[in-house]
């Protein structure tokens, strides 16, 4: 009786305390999107409440839509998020691979090297980038923002990824080679589908910075045709005169994308699907 | 189907060796076993077989072919692990079919063969699980199930039972016999346990320290162990080791009668270590070797295992499960001359 009662109360604390933080987090989204759905006066009027008969507008929404060419930005942003991702999982779980896998000279030291990017951030090279990006042509090209956040997001993925991957049992591995899978398909056949759970944690982690990231767009691609979503969005904030109708809306419709990846990949990280695969 | 053979294997890891020249001819379809404590190389030993690990150097034949140089794929061989290491992501059926998959048959004839499997292990109604359904012992035959899809020529077999409950251990430890005198593959068999090897092997194979100690039936290892390590590795309990002297035909032990000793190598008086098995070793008995008191006993139902000490050492004997001593009490114990085994007390050979 007492045990249950203490433990009820402990699960009470607890929920209320990520309640708690979770209406913190989600605060800011919800403000944002109620009042993408608000006219301007209502907007300042009452930011907090909800919109109502009276309130309700579309006009954000409206001028988004209207004011160039808001689909290519989006798709210019989900082509560079998506490739990235997929660059990044791929080069990033294949380093990671060889580094739990082979013993050779330097792995520790190459493991070192490919983790240093977690601490130095690739923005510290923003002037070194731009000159190389300028040199090579690749200016105003989605191709320019697809290798920096490859690069950017490598370290992290190659260091997840490789503990993730010295916990994939070696007769596992052993038994593939004994059926005789080459490399390559012990890889993508046995291992890849074992570390779904930390695959979809490091796209996670991938994929948010660089879907919001303002500055590699601003710098590197800042070409209508190359402008991603978050740079898109600028075009409404201005030095004295701000849209917040259309920066709301296009920010509200910039979650979406972002929101529907995150879905997929949550559905990944059901743990547990080695348990049982190695007593 | 084929035999294997190892020519002088040598294995380092670093500077460390742990193969010192293995030589091992294993026949057609024999069911060999490797056996020795942790850190004795039987397991590297049955990976550089599998292809898994290179030899330093050595040859390793299978069949005809030198196969130093190939991948395990193509040595004609299946391995099942430790650890069952079946593909947890995949149903029994596709584990099993798995080595199959490169296999230049129709479809048709791989389910076929994925249930012949099945059926000749009986887990034809699991083959649409997943792994974690299964039980222990049913993984394992999941992983046996994939070895055997193949038809390799050589069967390899890494501890197994290791991770199996005692009971289980025992049933899957017949099955595999079964399946053996069933499909009459070779096989090559590594356990730490002695009785495994008692009792499924053709040939026994004692290894310790990368060096093989004897190789032979498991009546000739038990009967006529090479040397001490053997002896005692052999056999539980433990072979009861006694300090005696060799002299004229006779062996003398601390404080007992000398009894006869008709060893022909044997030239001058020179000390020996004698072993008797407590299996031979009897409480009362014709001809009483010594005596001693009784310390612990240990009933096992038929039998009682009896710890009496004589001259101050502890030696194990075994009395009936019926009438067995008391503890305190002062018993003779007897064994016949054909039980007692004399071993050099240096070399730990044995001498005969």
């Amino acid at each position: 009786m007492n045990h249950s009662s203490a433990s009820f109360g402990r699960s009470v604390a607890a929920h209320s305390i990520l309640l708690l933080y979770t209406v913190i987090a989600l605060f800011p989204v919800f403000v944002i999107v109620i009042n993408s759905f608000k006219s301007r006066k209502a907007i300042f009027r009452s930011p907090l409440s909800l919109p109502d008969e009276q309130t309700f507008s579309l006009i954000g929404y409206q001028t988004v839509l209207k004011q160039g060419d808001f689909f290519l930005y989006f798709q210019n942003s989900l082509t560079v998020t998506v490739m990235s991702l997929f660059l990044v999982l791929l080069f990033g779980a294949m380093a990671a691979f060889a580094l739990s896998e082979y013993r050779f000279k330097g792995n520790s030291l190459m493991g070192l090297y490919l983790a240093l990017g977690i601490m130095i951030p690739i923005r510290l090279g923003t002037v070194a980038i731009l000159k190389l990006m300028v040199a090579s042509g690749l200016v105003n090209t989605l191709t320019a923002l697809i290798l920096v956040y490859t690069a950017q997001g490598l370290p992290l993925a190659v260091f997840i990824l490789s503990e993730f991957m010295r916990n994939v049992s070696d007769d596992l591995k052993n038994a593939g080679r004994i059926d005789g899978l080459s490399e390559y398909r012990i890889f993508f056949r046995l291992v890849l589908p074992l570390v779904r759970p930390a695959m979809a944690t490091v796209a996670v982690f991938t994929m948010i910075p660089i879907w919001n990231d303002l500055w590699f767009p601003l710098i590197l691609a800042p070409a209508e045709e190359t402008k991603t979503v978050t740079l898109g969005a600028q075009v409404f904030i201005g030095q004295f005169v701000t849209n917040w109708n259309a920066v709301l809306a296009a920010l509200s419709l910039a979650i979406v994308p972002v929101l529907v990846l995150y879905l997929i990949f949550s559905r990944q990280l059901i743990r547990g699907i080695t348990a049982g695969a190695v007593k | 189907m084929a035999s294997v053979a190892l020519q002088n294997l040598v294995k380092f890891y670093g500077k460390t060796q742990v193969l010192h020249g293995i030589d091992l001819t294993v026949a057609d379809g024999e069911f060999i076993v490797l056996v020795g404590p942790s850190g004795c190389g039987k397991s590297t030993s049955l990976r550089i077989i599998s292809g898994l690990e290179g030899a330093t150097s050595g040859d390793v034949m299978i069949g005809e072919r030198v196969v130093n140089n190939l991948e395990p794929k193509e040595r004609d061989i299946a391995m099942v692990f430790q650890n069952y290491a079946i593909y947890p992501h995949m149903s029994v059926r596709r584990n099993i079919g798995f080595g199959l998959r490169t296999a230049k048959m129709s479809k048709a004839d791989k389910t076929a063969r994925v249930d012949e499997v099945a059926r000749i292990l009986s887990m034809t109604e699991l083959l649409d699980r997943k792994p974690d359904q299964l039980s222990g012992g049913q993984r394992q035959r999941v992983a046996i199930g994939r070895a055997m899809v193949r038809d390799p020529a050589v069967f390899l077999f890494d501890e197994p039972l290791s991770n199996l409950d005692a009971q289980l251990r025992t049933q899957m430890r017949l099955e595999i016999k079964k399946l053996h005198q069933r499909v009459g593959n070779t096989i090559i068999f590594v356990t730490h346990d002695q009785v495994e090897a008692m009792t499924m092997a053709d040939r026994i194979v004692i290894m310790k320290e990368g060096r093989i100690q004897q190789v032979g039936t498991p009546q000739e290892v038990f009967h006529l162990p090479a040397n001490l390590f053997v002896a005692r590795f052999i056999g539980a309990p433990e072979m009861n080791i006694l300090k005696g002297h060799w002299r004229d035909g006779l062996v003398f032990l601390d404080g007992v009668a000398p009894f006869k000793s008709d060893v022909s190598s044997l030239l001058k008086s020179q000390p020996v270590l004698v072993g008797v098995r407590p299996d031979h070793l009897t409480v009362g008995g014709e001809s009483p070797l010594f005596a001693g008191t009784v310390n612990v006993l240990e009933p096992l139902g038929s039998e009682t295992l009896v710890y009496v000490t004589v001259n101050g050492t502890e030696v194990i004997a075994k009395a009936s499960g019926r009438a067995p001593p008391a503890v305190g009490d002062v018993v003779s114990l007897s064994a016949s001359a054909e039980d007692m085994h004399l071993f050099d007390e240096t070399s730990g050979q044995r001498i005969t």
